[in-house]
């Protein structure tokens, strides 16, 4: 990359850990909330079949944890190591947030994951059920300080500045309810759900396209599409909301998402089209007049501000959030379609056999993590060229390490994961394609026990 | 106040992490010594539901330090930016292993993921041992930012430390290997306790006399009044616990030597408490210089006491689920 500079690769090496990181928890959001139900109906009903399903997500859900925690440690570096001049400045309001999610999240999904892995044999039913919910809230929780901080970044309060740049915290609930929080919470928990249903759905699909009565894809598939029929709108929804929002707090990522350079009255849709920064217009854009307008603002005439509105060193870049959100919202409405097209074939009770709509579900597979990545990259770049939105700019929030350093290390990042996370998603696709049989043994089949002393005697004879 | 309270959470955050992943990490560090599938398994087994929530204390450990004193965090990390970076590069490629080797079909990739598991942990260590020296001999700070170079902090003392932990940790995994299994696994663990006690104790030794030479303070308050009162029962009491060590692995008994080598590094751990004391980034940031405001630090202070006993209580109750002597070959279902 010639040109560059140290603190755009330390961008690239942010933007790398943390787009592999954030599949694998929003997959562990979604997963284990739908172990914690599938235990549930097992419990309440004693159908095998809930139970098998279980077993056969279990063992996904183990290789994509343990990813997820690999990658989750370099995350609680990675803010010291590149960003130690934000570590300084902002530390003492996003450090505390962290340190929330440590205590109250992740030492609760890892402490009642081993029992949820390994320990069914091990604990009475209610412990083993009460466990799955543990690392099912886990995960919210997680989610919660998560989002709560990377909102405070993008609409901060709370807080006053020190006479050296310093943010010191003053209002607590202020910062955690900062205005963007509720909204982006929602969405992205919608999302992490939204995702997992879809690679369910795909499974199911996959095995019911080879095996129509298979119960377990069955099962499988119709969850799926319960939640496409009833989440996704609700997500389109919360889109919305959170695109009002983001009006209202960063208009300049809005203006360019959008691809708006003007500020004009009834200010069209921009359905396709070539933002450029340098030319300050959008080329070859297809518009549809009023809709921008409507959208936005809920109004016939109302005028969102365009990118000149804003000076062109505080700009955001258009064509990278302006493509990636049609491809989040593109996604967003096959999923609604998707949802409705499985509804209306359920009502004619051809939901299991239809090849289409199957292969259409399989098709879909990824689209919840594809949507989610691009979300994520509109929100974040549309944030710069700050890091915290229109006080701390990134160029000065990087580390005093040299060009060479970052780039070795970003180097050393690609590689290294892309052997491992390759090899994960080889394994993930590999379990996936084994197809749900009766009697699933969960993540202990064919893999020597964890531990012994099961019957009582053993447990005597072997108690420290 | 608030910084004295915190900087003791943090080092208890650290001596945990370093407790508890210690021992995981030395199983993974002697896990290619033994040939044999099954012993593998009944090694990595030993550790596989509890390693997760070991690593955690290493995040809170980091992102503690992030809360409550981010410019040590923004200092320190910066400052030994090569160590740190392989550290959680050789933790993915540990953590992933547990998982991956058994999902892997091929007996060649079996022995890949075996050789990263001990590559990684030895690795991680290393770097661990090597972070610890670079904090030691401290760390050249210019307006709130880290203002050495490159490689500053890589001399024949930081090797030695990252070598010191190597040994420190395979010892941890021999004497958990030892509770935790029978046999003749067992019986192999006490000969790598044997092994790596020795050099453990040469290491402590050399570590300790080199340590006060690095800056006038650490000597001072190691050899001279009144802070010899303090210091001095610290090698006493490594001597006397070497002594229960020893007695406790040629008596046999399966716990005694984790607990003493436990001990040996809590005394280590309170002899650099003692050095350090009070100063968070050597030569110059104390812990007060180094702390983040009243208000950051009071706000994750009231979740800490009320979060830290519980999560000890279920972490403590994961463990005792998974008591007892982890049997080769047998199946949960």
């Amino acid at each position: 990359m010639p040109g560059a500079e140290a603190v755009d690769l330390a961008r690239a090496q942010f933007a790398f850990t943390i787009g592999f990181h954030i599949v694998l928890p929003a997959f562990t959001i979604g997963l284990a909330s739908y172990l914690a139900v599938l235990e549930a109906l097992w419990l309440a009903s004693g159908r095998q079949v809930y139970r098998d399903v279980l077993q056969y997500w279990l063992r996904v859900f183990a290789v994509v944890f343990g990813m997820g925690v690999v990658s989750g440690v370099v995350m609680a570096y990675e803010f010291g190591t590149n960003w130690a001049r934000f570590s300084d400045k902002a530390g003492p309001v996003i450090g505390p947030l962290m340190g929330y999610e440590v205590m109250t999240a992740f030492f609760l999904e890892a402490g009642f994951l081993g029992i949820l892995l390994f320990g069914r044999e091990r604990v009475g039913r209610g412990v083993y059920f009460v466990a799955t919910l543990l690392v099912a809230t886990g995960t919210l929780i997680s989610a919660f300080w998560i989002l709560a901080a990377n909102s405070w970044m993008q609409t901060p309060q709370g807080y006053t500045l020190t006479p050296d740049g310093r943010f010191l915290p003053t209002d607590w609930w202020q910062i955690i309810f900062n205005p963007s929080f509720p909204y982006r919470l929602v969405h992205m928990v919608i999302a992490s759900y939204l995702s997992v249903a879809f690679v369910v759905g795909a499974v199911g699909a996959w095995h019911l396209l080879r095996d129509a009565q298979n119960q377990a894809a069955r099962l499988m598939f119709s969850m799926a599409m319960w939640m496409a029929l009833v989440v996704a709108p609700i997500q389109v929804l919360a889109g919305d909301q959170h695109g009002l929002n983001t009006r209202q707090y960063q208009p300049a990522k809005i203006a360019a998402l959008e691809g708006d350079w003007e500020t004009q009255p009834g200010t069209p849709l921009i359905l396709f089209g070539m933002p450029d920064m340098a030319k300050e217009r959008t080329d070859w854009a297809v518009e549809i007049p009023h809709l921008g307008a409507l959208v936005l603002t809920h109004s016939w005439n109302g005028a969102v501000e365009g990118l000149k509105a804003f000076p062109p060193q505080d700009r955001p870049n258009s064509p990278v959030t302006f493509w990636a959100f049609r491809i989040m919202v593109g996604l967003g409405l096959l999923m609604v379609a998707v949802g409705v097209w499985a509804a209306w074939l359920r009502v004619r009770g051809r939901l299991y056999v239809s090849r289409w709509l199957l292969r259409a579900v399989i098709a879909m597979g990824p689209s919840g993590f594809i949507a989610l990545l691009s979300g994520w990259t509109v929100t974040e770049v549309g944030r710069q060229p700050f890091t915290v939105y229109g006080l701390l700019r990134t160029a000065d929030s990087a580390s005093p390490v040299g060009l060479p350093g970052v780039a070795v290390s970003l180097a050393a990042f690609v590689v290294v994961y892309a052997i491992v996370f390759g090899t994960g998603l080889l394994f993930v696709l590999r379990l996936m394609r084994r197809p749900p049989t009766i009697g699933e043994t969960g993540p202990q089949a064919g893999v020597p026990v964890r531990s012994a002393g099961i019957t009582p005697a053993a447990a005597l004879r072997d108690a420290p | 106040m608030l910084p004295v309270v915190w900087a003791g959470l943090i080092a208890f955050a650290v001596l945990a992490y370093v407790l508890l992943d210690g021992f995981d990490l030395g199983v993974g560090i002697l896990f290619t010594m033994e040939r044999r599938d099954e012993d593998r398994d009944v090694m990595l087994n030993s550790v596989a539901p509890v390693w997760d929530g070991n690593e955690t204390w290493l995040v809170f450990g980091g992102g503690g330090l992030f809360a409550v004193f981010p410019l040590a965090y923004g200092v320190i990390l910066p400052a030994l930016y090569p160590a740190i970076i392989a550290m959680l590069l050789a933790l993915v490629f540990r953590g992933v292993g547990f998982e991956f080797r058994f999902r892997a079909v091929s007996q060649r990739g079996r022995a890949w993921w075996d050789r990263a598991i001990c590559a990684g942990s030895m690795l991680a260590a290393f770097c661990q041992g090597l972070v610890l020296g670079g904090l030691l001999q401290g760390i050249r700070v210019q307006d709130r930012v880290y203002a050495g170079g490159w490689w500053d902090w890589l001399t024949w003392f930081t090797v030695l430390c990252g070598v010191a932990v190597v040994v420190g940790y395979t010892l941890q995994g021999a004497c958990w290997l030892i509770w935790r299994c029978d046999g003749a696994l067992q019986q192999r663990a006490r000969g790598y306790a044997r092994v790596s006690a020795v050099t453990m104790l040469a290491f402590i030794v050399v570590v300790s006399l080199w340590t006060p030479l690095l800056n006038p303070t650490f000597s001072e308050r190691w050899f001279s009044w009144p802070g010899i009162a303090l210091t001095s029962p610290v090698p006493i009491l490594v001597a006397l616990v070497a002594l229960l060590f020893w007695r406790g692995l040629s008596r046999r008994h399966d716990f005694t030597p984790l607990l003493c080598v436990q001990a040996w590094f809590v005394l280590c751990y309170a002899g650099l408490g003692i050095s350090l004391w009070p100063l968070m980034v050597p030569p110059d940031i104390t812990i007060w210089d180094a702390a983040a405001p009243p208000s950051s630090q009071a706000f994750l202070l009231v979740g800490a006491v009320v979060l830290i006993p519980i999560i000890l209580v279920y972490t403590g109750y994961a463990y005792w689920v998974f008591r007892g002597k982890v049997q080769p070959g047998m199946h949960y279902h």
